[in-house]
């Protein structure tokens, strides 16, 4: 008789996922764009020291990177416990930062090369010996500008 | 005929192709650090020419192997090193620098701005931590004076200005970084940045 038809009596109505895919998708695209890639597997540790008088380095695509740290665990039998650099994947030793410089220089658009400054990301435990040596080095191919890479904070604590 | 109906795709498993993604990105892309102090190293020469500088316009900072800062022959705490040097380098013991405001005119200390260099050696076994530490008091010290500066002529701050300028995309814009030019230099050439950086002396105890 009656028009309207009765609500089914009993259960909860199954929540609706039909919007997890947009907020998975949304996640998704805020990673995509705040995040960068890797570049390279580090093989030391690297836990940079604190500074805040720093400025932003400008785009990627002027800058190169040289790490340097104690050989991480996994890799301490093979590479021994003192300070090593690596650079784009590979240990090798300081007279490499020479070589390492011009094949970034050979690899990026010439007209970029006055911009391109070489990123140090040092362990905070590296003895200073070691950073004169790469500093020595990068002054030796005139690679000038670099920028001592750090994490955000106060270092006076 | 009947019309068939196209048969609805099935969007069920989207939700698991987007969170594959999602674990994917997670996994292999890191959140950027990239910041830093910049510094422009001296070209490499075999013998460096010794400059002739009057040594009361020289703030020796040494550090040694225990970390520990020798600031003109006194010992001084890493949280006192900044107002140190602000003070040293403000001092105008010449008295002829107009825009220094807090100068003790100190005659044992630097002359002018202009004149003053920071010195700093350190020891073979100095930690790199410290070292950046010295660093970022150093240069907060510049960016003390240069900030004040350029916000009393161009009400911008200095730190502001270096970056749009040094910024390879400023290009882009027309007559920007013609305009800041003089600005950057004028500010640069009124608190020029020396510091001197020793070759650190080995030491292998």
């Amino acid at each position: 008789m009656s028009k309207f038809k009765k609500k089914k009596s009993g259960g909860t109505p199954g929540i609706s996922t039909a919007s997890l895919p947009d907020i998975v998708f949304m996640l998704l695209f805020f990673f995509m764009t705040a995040t960068t890639m890797k570049d390279s597997d580090l093989k030391i540790e690297n836990k940079l020291p604190k500074a805040n008088q720093t400025a932003k380095l400008h785009k990627k695509q002027y800058v190169m990177y040289i790490y340097a740290g104690k050989p991480s665990e996994r890799y301490r039998n093979s590479l021994g416990g003192s300070d090593r650099v690596q650079m784009a994947d590979k240990i090798a030793p300081v007279s490499e930062v020479r070589n390492f410089v011009i094949n970034e220089r050979a690899s990026r658009n010439s007209e970029d090369e006055k911009y391109l400054t070489a990123s140090l990301k040092i362990d905070k435990n590296v003895k200073m010996g070691l950073v004169q040596d790469i500093k020595q080095e990068l002054r030796k191919v005139d690679q000038l500008k670099v920028n001592y890479t750090t994490s955000q904070g106060n270092p006076v604590e | 005929m009947a019309k068939r109906e196209a048969p609805e795709v099935n969007a069920g498993s989207m939700a698991d192709i987007a969170f594959l993604l999602l674990i994917f990105f997670l996994v292999t892309t890191t959140i950027g650090v990239d910041q830093g102090i910049n510094r422009l190293l001296p070209r490499y020469e075999e013998n460096p020419p010794v400059p002739p500088i009057n040594q009361r316009n020289i703030l020796p900072v040494l550090v040694n192997k225990d970390n520990q800062l020798l600031v003109n022959e006194q010992v001084v705490q890493l949280k006192d090193l900044r107002q140190t040097a602000i003070d040293f380098l403000e001092n105008n013991g010449e008295g002829n620098c107009n825009y220094c405001f807090t100068g003790k005119k100190n005659p044992s200390s630097s002359d002018h701005p202009d004149k003053a260099v920071i010195s700093l050696s350190n020891d073979g076994l100095t930690t790199y931590g410290m070292y950046i530490a010295v660093q970022n008091e150093l240069v907060a010290a510049y960016t003390f004076l240069r900030d004040r500066e350029a916000k009393r002529r161009y009400g911008v701050s200095f730190s502001e200005m270096e970056y749009v300028y040094n910024d390879p995309a400023s290009k882009a814009t027309e007559g920007l970084i013609e305009d800041l030019e003089p600005k950057v230099k004028k500010i640069q050439e009124m608190f020029p940045m020396r510091l001197s950086e020793a070759e650190p002396k080995k030491n292998f105890n």
